[in-house]
């Protein structure tokens, strides 16, 4: 059976070009980049040149990128390292409710510390509102963090207006961008950030490899101890191969962003429209423009996301729910929750996102195979029989 | 994650649907914890002549109502009354232990079918989400966070993850 891969938002796969890339520095030029002998030189080289090329992508200098190993360790070193910087001037930290947990969690962690946070709301589309930010912020907010595109429902949020609103207020403004850079245009000064976070695992790089850029004069304080390496506010020793494959894959996404976002759309649209016309009670959710190229996410009324994935995965399509089962805490996506879905509504979410193997015949298939998905699992609801016989939800 | 009895049920589940003029009928959890069930069963000479089920829920819960079902068919209401949530776990080759709940709604949804028809009046669907196994092993796990906690202690009502409108 052909397996159709629709999980990108979860990790792309590593692009050829970058796999071949990373083998010489897997093989040969192994030696550690503080070394300063040839192996080691040869090492540094090749990340500094990484650096470049990825500084390049999102419009930074080489001096403002620092290499992580995930989205999740850059958030915590941007989170916790900037409210620790700044905390003479203030304790307050404002976020939006639809963050990812890394933010989240390294934000519940500052509070047991003794700082505070207001969490702003988004609206019906998962948007976050510029006043509600304003609301939120107080004399004594040091420090904003929005994300700049959801994973799960993929609505883009207008990140520019709100670094600006953070900044006249004085507050630092930190954006996580894993699901933004490398599909979207991400430019850091036009946008206005002082830090932001990046993963290639989003954009057919390795896994292990990311990125936070921090604007020259962003105080942090590390909270790992150790060398010098990345200007010592992430010490250890470097993932050599894993940095040169974020930085083909940064290059690659620079280059063929366009083309990559036209195709994806294509065959967004052509799920969205497909899937609402054949199914009922099938609602999308995000944004129904602002939204990642290749993001596809709904609701489906009646029945839960789990049961739709292992349905889907039974005949080959792999995507992602975030309905209670799916999550290890049992509980219905935060994300949701705050865009004010329904709670039983919210546990049929269904996520589809497309990459660039992805073709039209997959849509077509997903076309195919779904509808009698929702009509075997409606026939075994209680809801559905429910509604079918009352009219009523 | 589930093991291939478990997916076997997912995939074909047996007994399901609506029995129209049922003898009984129980209904338990409720669609904002995320998993309901709803049995309907016929009942001669104290028999389960038969059973169906209908499930809004998970892989695991629909693959639970359907083993239950299997397992209840011909019994008589005392032998069924004795099937516990931990007998239908091992009889699907086990499931994860954060998805263990589903189990004790599947009991839970024939015994009250059962207490139905043996009190002959209609008994409300009682919508919770059951903290505990109904033979009290040693150790629960916390459908909200996963975490294995003594039974009788009410991890479930402490934890931080537990929905807010629970």
């Amino acid at each position: 059976m052909k397996t159709i891969y629709l999980d990108h938002a979860a990790g792309t796969p590593v692009d050829d070009k970058v796999v071949d890339g990373m083998i010489p520095y897997l093989k040969g030029y192994f030696g550690n980049p503080q070394s300063i002998h040839v192996y080691g030189e040869e090492a540094k080289g090749a990340i500094e040149a990484a650096r470049e090329v990825m500084a390049d992508l999102i419009s930074a200098d080489p001096g403002e990128i620092y290499f992580t190993a995930n989205g999740t360790e850059s958030n915590n070193i941007a989170i916790k390292g900037i409210a620790h910087a700044a905390k003479k001037k203030g304790s307050h930290i404002v976020v939006s409710a639809i963050e990812h947990q890394s933010v989240l969690h390294s934000v519940k962690s500052l509070v047991k510390e003794g700082f505070s946070v207001t969490h702003v709301p988004v609206d019906k589309h998962g948007v976050v509102s510029l006043e509600d930010v304003k609301k939120a912020m107080v004399d004594e907010t040091i420090l904003v963090s929005i994300m700049h595109a959801n994973s799960e429902v993929g609505t883009i949020e207008p990140i520019g207006e709100i670094a600006k609103v953070a900044k006249e207020r004085g507050a630092i403004f930190h954006t996580d961008a894993v699901s933004a850079v490398g599909n979207i245009p991400v430019d850091v000064n036009k946008l206005g950030v002082d830090s932001l976070s990046l993963s290639g695992s989003q954009f057919y790089g390795p896994k292990g490899a990311a990125a936070l850029y921090l604007k020259k004069g962003t105080r942090i304080v590390p909270f790992i101890d150790g060398g010098i390496q990345e200007d010592g506010r992430r010490p250890g020793t470097e993932n050599v191969p894993g940095i040169v494959g974020l930085g083909l894959a940064a290059r690659l996404a620079k280059d063929e962003m366009a083309d990559r976002a036209k195709h994806l759309t294509v065959l967004r649209d052509a799920l969205i429209s497909g899937l609402t016309s054949k199914i009922d009670h099938i609602y999308l959710t995000g944004h129904p423009e602002k939204r990642l190229p290749g993001h596809a996410s709904f609701v489906v009324e009646f029945i839960e996301g789990e049961a739709m994935l292992l349905s889907l995965s039974m005949e080959g399509v792999c995507v992602a729910s975030g309905s209670a089962c799916t999550s290890k805490a049992l509980k219905a996506s935060h994300v949701l929750e705050a865009m004010k879905v329904e709670t039983a509504l919210a546990q049929g979410s269904i996520v589809f996102s497309f990459g660039m193997m992805n073709t039209m015949e997959d849509v077509d298939y997903v076309l195919e195979v779904f509808p009698p998905i929702i009509e075997r699992l409606r026939k075994m609801s209680p809801l559905y029989t429910k509604y079918l016989k009352e009219g009523k939800k | 994650m589930y093991s291939e009895k478990v997916m076997d049920h997912f995939r074909n589940p047996r007994n399901v649907g609506v029995l129209d003029n049922a003898d009984g009928i129980g209904e338990e959890g409720n669609p904002v914890c995320g998993d309901m069930m709803t049995f309907y069963i016929k009942v001669k000479d104290d028999r389960l002549e038969d059973i169906k089920f209908q499930t809004f829920g998970c892989g695991s819960a629909i693959a639970v109502s359907s083993m239950i079902s299997e397992m209840a068919m011909g019994k008589t209401l005392d032998e069924a009354m004795k099937i516990t949530n931990k007998d239908v776990a091992e009889e699907l080759g086990g499931l994860p232990k954060n998805k263990l709940h589903c189990s004790n709604l599947g009991a839970d949804a024939l015994h009250r079918a059962i207490e139905n028809y043996r009190k002959d009046v209609k008994v409300e669907p009682k919508a919770k989400r059951p903290e505990k196994p109904a033979d009290s092993a040693a150790h629960c796990h916390c459908p909200y966070c996963g975490e294995e906690f003594d039974c009788k202690d009410s991890h479930v009502e402490m934890c931080q993850n537990r929905p807010a409108s629970e």
